[in-house]
């Protein structure tokens, strides 16, 4: 088992406490405000796990994407339809649905968790510096930046680069056409269509 | 000595995250708070693809994180984009009002 630095298990726990507390916060707060930057909290959690796991493309993009536009977009249509009124938590239609669903919440976590558990070594470990990001950084006498192998410090980018236009090229493709058809229909559905008399 | 993070743990951590997302789907019923949920169930999912990528080495688990993002994206363009013209018709409906596609 290798040794890891106190500062990653701070690193973990934190991120994990902010992830989690950022997931109660979503569920549980009355205001719909509250509640979205309840998850800002959680995405900055995930985004922290992410650099963690040296994945620092995709955690510049969860901030960027989810923090900076899909969150934006929640609050402004919140602000846009002012719905942003506290609800009574007490009210409950259905009686015996908070019960269920926190019987299939834990049920949940119970079985994921015996199942990685019984995994066991077969998901492999972390390996710090030998993982997919490896970046051999040293420096010579003047100072200069140079890289010891292929990969330099900037090698998840391009790994994830040349995986993204190569093997998965066409999917790529295809996401270009889900959000074009997406933003179109989009437009379509919140256009207010002049009366069919007036035409 | 104390043990190296494990993937194991991520792999806890994001069952948690995504168990509470389920649960929050199932239980509120502000349709936005809703969305909200689903998309903490998907960041559960791309936590587990990040970790599992990372042990490993694969890099086509981080390229399938990537994708994600993007159905996420439309996803909640499209669902607010419904929600907005649907409660510009019915004011503060939650989705039990939303009853009326019933058979």
């Amino acid at each position: 088992m290798i040794a890891a630095s106190p500062l990653e298990y701070v690193v973990f726990v934190a991120a994990t406490i902010m992830m989690l507390g950022g997931g109660i916060g979503v569920v549980s707060f009355r205001n719909p405000v509250h509640s979205a930057l309840s998850l800002v909290l959680t995405l900055f959690g995930v985004a922290v796990h992410f650099v963690a796991q040296e994945a620092h493309f995709l955690a510049a993009v969860q901030v960027i994407v989810y923090a900076g536009a899909i969150v934006v977009l929640f609050l402004f249509v919140i602000m846009l339809l002012g719905v942003d009124k506290s609800v009574d938590l007490s009210i409950e239609p259905i009686a015996v649905q908070r019960p269920l669903a926190a019987v299939m919440s834990i049920g949940l976590v119970g079985l994921v968790t015996a199942a990685v558990l019984k995994a066991g070594d077969a998901i492999g470990t972390v390996n710090q510096g030998t993982g997919i990001d490896v970046a051999f950084v040293e420096t010579d006498g003047t100072g200069q930046l140079t890289t010891a192998s292929a990969a330099s410090t900037d090698s998840n980018i391009e790994q994830l680069a040349v995986n993204l236009y190569t093997d998965h090229l066409l999917a790529f493709e295809l996401t270009s056409v889900l959000l074009i058809v997406a933003v179109a229909g989009t437009v379509l559905l919140t256009r207010k269509w002049p009366k069919a008399d007036a035409a | 000595m104390i043990a190296a993070i494990e993937p194991t743990w991520y792999l806890i951590v994001a069952a948690i995250l995504f168990a509470i997302g389920a649960f929050g789907l199932l239980v509120r019923r502000n349709p936005l708070q809703m969305f909200m949920c689903i998309e903490l169930m998907l960041n559960a999912a791309n936590l587990t693809f990040v970790a599992l990528a990372t042990s490993l080495g694969d890099i086509n688990g981080q390229t399938a994180v990537f994708f994600v993002l993007v159905v996420a994206a439309a996803e909640v363009v499209v669902g607010l984009g419904i929600l907005v013209s649907v409660l510009r018709r019915r004011p503060g409906a939650t989705a039990d009002d939303l009853a009326t596609l019933k058979g």
